[in-house]
């Protein structure tokens, strides 16, 4: 076994003497010479717990020993021994790169021929010898990270903190990190990776799993994986709508746990439960159920109880009729260039009424430019975007009425209560006063948020936060959503209850339009198009990308496999 | 063994590392320097040219009802004095109008009378309308018309060999430090001081904002830096982006504008000094407290910035505030670099001011120094 470099005995931390708890009484051990995972959605305490080990917060009780020192009595040495890359990666983005370097080599007393070879070695390490001179504001989201992480590493640490360093960083990026950081834990470095994202946790060799400051898991993923084994089923083949034989087996006594993947549903049975007939889910004639071998998601929504059973409430009788062809909002050459930069060149694409339609891309590829000007919030340079069949240039009033926006981290007002928000909102889309009343009535009955009317938005849980959100995104009773990254740094529980609900609006014909950089939000999508430097470089559903990425070496490729090799593959062809 | 020997070098190579960064990304970011270079020669211009508190040319009506050689000789006085622009007319009510609308200051009226009891000496002879609306104004149109008068009675009784008339009082002033008695003098080097406020404290509250903004600050305390280096390596920089400042604004009042410099360079620099970290001290204990710069900013105008403004002596004279104000006025730095600033300048080095004056800004810069110290720690809560 390797050495211990981090004990934690027994830690509780809490925020001001009445604020939130971060930690209950948590007790792990972290080892050197490998990756841990520590897993758990926003707020689950792991910024905090990181904080802690680093030496940057106090606990309120229990005690931490990080490379044999006591983070209340050394905190020098802690410092010395542990490097800690944030969120943010701590860079200063008004100086250069090598500037950055220097920085942090004068702070961690790195000199003479020891600081050149270092900050050479770094350089190539990260591949940004190129870059030396460019401010680092101006590098993209990977270099940044990469330079942060060569910060961190300018003085070689025992133990390297690294959290969450994989957000806003594209897939291509984040697979250059974990390469990365396998060669440092081969050198014998202990590395702690926090995430919000479970597949990456599946990579570490141990994980800490923590939901609300508690540890519910610490050991091997495999094993974790392990314990739903047998248990994991796929529904392939379905004729029909997909999301209602979801719905169907979530309602369906044996399953613990359902999800949309690609063109299947993917199912989790309850300990000793026979797999449900796909007769009984109604799939279709050509329907049948296979087994598939279980992944870490799966394991921990089993570990958590589950997921939310059977219909949102919002299900309810269809808004219009069943004319599923009509082309719903268009994108017809979008092209928006800021200055020299096109940020958008000739996006095209169409979606049908009740499609859930994703624009996935990497940070600054062009998503959120392609968005705002399909919600009229942006002018195209060229082309048009259409909504309902309104041209969002000619009509931009009318046409934003039928359409309803649900900003990335629910734009609510965290001090007005769930009612003054609700009506704030309904005063907004300017509904008329009986149409207000009744508007805000069914949004309280429809997402029973009746208990917390007098709450304030802010302190909320989280699953009512995004009911509230999207309860005031569709008091208008919009033809189309837009979602901006709906669930990321969402727990796996909370985002299948909120696809729940967008679940049963799209079987009443509401279409949705979805951005994310986030490749399991991807799943929930019927079609996508794949923006990469302001193109769309391809489109199509989910299945059918990773079966034009599929290869002999790789037969079952995921979504993010297929989006590094369609990115690369696009980067090649650019190059010849 | 040798790790603990290196470690007051490594201090100091910490330090000379953050002043570097903090140096590039001042002079990176135009606006500092627009703060540091520009904002002290606007300010400058601004109270060397365009706000006086000097008297100006009043425009008056004069009223002549009856021509005599007496009032032709008061008349052109008047019309010779610096201070008034001179229309005359027969009959008041030619000005009255002009008086209401505020296109003339007063009115000025030589009765028929005037000749017969302007030798009598003890009934004023003439009379004088002034628009009470604009006291100040008021105020002053009567008294130089009083002054001019009493000097006219002097020369017109040496000129016709009469016997002097008995001056009540014989007000002759001789103005101290500021013979011009330009308001110019004493506005400049005032400015000087709202100049180095608003870079020590206001530009020094942003940056560290800034750095928790940013989430820079948390790498930052993971490294081994301490407290002491910290606060020197921020300080530093912004100590010497403050002190080019001062030296840009002296120059800029000593020969562009002429105001007289009469004391010593040592002790205007060392005033300086001393104040410019009583001003940074506050700038960075505010940013220890206000983790944002929009709080920062308006935490730093509202306790630094407008307090060097009402209670420096640089407008308002502190001694005509209430009590309580004029205690307050104790714990403002500037309230002692303006005085210094204004003594160093007019008067020349006086003891008993500018020792009185560094006692008080080190009382204030030491102690915003300890408080800050007591409230940064190395940790993030």
């Amino acid at each position: 076994m390797s050495e211990e470099l981090v004990r934690i005995d027994a830690v509780s931390k809490r925020f001001g003497k009445n604020g939130p708890i971060a930690l209950t009484r948590l007790s792990a051990s972290f080892f050197g010479g490998h990756v841990t995972g520590l897993a758990g959605p926003d707020g689950a305490g792991k910024t905090t717990l990181l904080r802690l080990i680093a030496g940057l917060l106090k606990a309120d009780e229990g005690a931490l020993d990080v490379c044999g020192h006591d983070t209340l009595r050394a905190q020098g040495d802690i410092k010395r021994d542990v490097a800690y890359m944030p969120q943010r990666f701590g860079l200063y983005e008004d100086l250069t790169v090598i500037e950055n370097l220097h920085l942090y080599a004068d702070l961690r007393s790195v000199t003479g021929g020891a600081r050149t070879d270092t900050i050479e070695r770094l350089l190539r390490f990260t591949a940004l010898e190129p870059f030396t001179a460019r401010l680092a504001g101006a590098l993209s989201g990977g270099m940044k990270q990469k330079l942060g992480l060569a910060c961190a590493l300018i003085k070689k640490p025992r133990l390297l903190l690294l959290d969450e360093p994989s957000v806003g960083v594209d897939p291509i990026s984040r697979r250059e990190l974990w390469r990365m950081v396998y060669e440092l834990v081969d050198q014998g470095i202990g590395v702690i990776w926090s995430t919000a994202y479970l597949d990456e946790a599946e990579r570490c060799k141990t994980v800490l799993l923590l939901s609300e400051g508690k540890l519910i898991y610490q050991g091997a993923p495999e094993t974790l994986t392990q314990s739903v084994a047998e248990r994991t089923f796929l529904v392939a083949d379905i004729t029909g709508d997909k999301r209602a034989v979801l719905t169907r087996a979530l309602d369906a006594p044996q399953v613990l746990d359902g999800v949309i993947q690609g063109d299947a549903v993917r199912l989790v049975l309850k300990e000793g439960e026979k797999a449900p007939n796909a007769d009984v889910l109604q799939a279709g004639p050509a329907a049948n159920v296979i087994s598939t071998p279980p992944r870490f998601e799966d394991a921990f929504m089993a570990r958590v109880g589950g997921g939310a059973k059977g219909a949102s409430p919002f299900a309810g009788a269809p808004k219009h009729g069943a004319d599923n062809d009509e082309i719903v909002v268009e994108a017809d050459a979008l092209t928006k260039r800021f200055g020299d930069f096109t940020a958008a060149d000739r996006i095209s694409f169409a979606v049908r009424r009740g499609e859930i339609f994703g624009l996935i891309g990497p940070n600054g590829a062009g998503k959120s430019t392609t968005f705002k000007m399909l919600c009229g919030l942006l002018k195209p340079s060229a082309g048009a975007a259409r909504v309902a069949g309104l041209d969002l240039a000619k009509a931009p009033g009318k046409a934003r009425a039928r359409l309803g926006y649900m900003a990335q981290k629910f734009s609510l007002y965290g001090d007005l209560s769930v009612r003054q928000n609700l009506n704030f909102f309904a005063g907004v889309y300017g509904l008329s006063n009986a149409a207000r009343k009744g508007a805000i009535a069914r949004m309280i009955e429809t997402f029973d948020l009746e208990s917390y009317l007098n709450t304030n938005a802010g302190s909320l849980p989280l699953g009512y936060k995004q009911r509230l959100a999207l309860a005031c995104a569709v008091m208008h009773d919009p033809d189309v959503l837009f979602l901006d990254e709906p669930t990321s740094g969402v727990d796996p529980r909370t985002r299948r209850e909120f696809w729940g609900h967008i679940n049963a609006m799209v079987s009443r014909g509401v279409t949705i339009m979805v951005t994310t950089h986030f490749l399991d939000e991807a799943e929930y999508c019927d079609r996508m198009a794949l923006i990469y430097r302001g193109r769309a470089i391809t489109s199509g559903a989910p299945d059918a990308l990773k079966r034009r990425a599929a290869s002999s070496k790789n037969q079952n490729p995921t979504l993010e496999d297929a989006f590094i090799a369609l990115v690369e593959d696009f980067d090649r062809k650019e190059a010849a | 063994m040798n790790e603990r020997k290196n470690i007051p070098r490594d201090g100091w190579r910490r330090i000379r590392g953050l002043t570097r960064k903090e140096t590039l990304q001042v002079l990176r970011d135009p606006s500092n320097l627009v703060v540091a270079v520009v904002l002290p020669l606007i300010l400058l211009f601004l109270f060397g040219y365009g706000v006086t508190f000097d008297p100006r040319r009043f425009d008056i009506g004069l009223v002549v009802e009856q021509p005599t050689p007496e009032s032709g000789s008061f008349s052109a006085a008047l019309a010779n004095s610096p201070f008034f622009g001179i229309e005359t007319a027969r009959d008041r009510r030619a000005f009255e109008a002009d008086l209401i609308a505020g296109d003339i200051k007063g009115i000025v009226v030589l009765p028929a009378d005037f000749a017969d009891r302007a030798y009598r000496g003890n009934t004023a002879p003439i009379q004088v309308i002034v628009d009470g609306g604009d006291p100040n104004t008021a105020e002053l149109i009567r008294t130089y018309v009083q002054l001019l008068w009493a000097n006219w009675l002097q020369q017109e009784s040496i000129s016709r060999s009469l016997p002097l008339l008995p001056a009540l009082v014989n007000v002759e002033p001789r103005i101290w430090f500021n013979p011009e008695v330009s308001s110019r003098n004493y506005l400049v080097p005032g400015s000087v001081a709202i100049i180095l406020m608003l870079i020590g404290a206001l530009l020094t509250a942003l940056v560290v904002a800034r750095e928790w903004e940013r989430g820079t600050m948390e790498a930052l305390l993971a490294t081994p830096i301490g407290i002491v280096e910290l606060l020197i390596g921020k300080l530093a920089p912004y100590f010497a982006l403050g002190m080019i400042s001062m030296l840009i604004s002296v120059a800029t009042a000593v020969f562009l504008f002429g105001v007289p410099f009469r004391g010593s360079v040592i002790l205007l620099g060392l005033v300086s000094a001393l104040f410019m970290l009583a001003a940074l001290g506050q700038g960075l204990f505010i940013s220890t407290l206000a983790r944002n710069q929009l709080v920062a900013a308006q935490v730093s105008i509202m306790s630094a910035f407008l307090p060097a403004f009402y209670f420096s002596n640089f407008v308002f004279e502190i001694d005509s505030m209430p009590f309580a104000l004029q205690l307050v006025s104790y714990a403002v730095p500037a309230r002692y670099y303006v005085s210094s600033l204004q003594t160093l300048f007019l008067a020349g080095d006086v003891p008993s001011v500018i020792l009185t004056d560094i006692a008080g800004l080190i009382a204030i810069a030491g102690g915003f120094i300890l408080l800050t110290a007591l409230a940064t720690r190395t940790r993030l809560d």
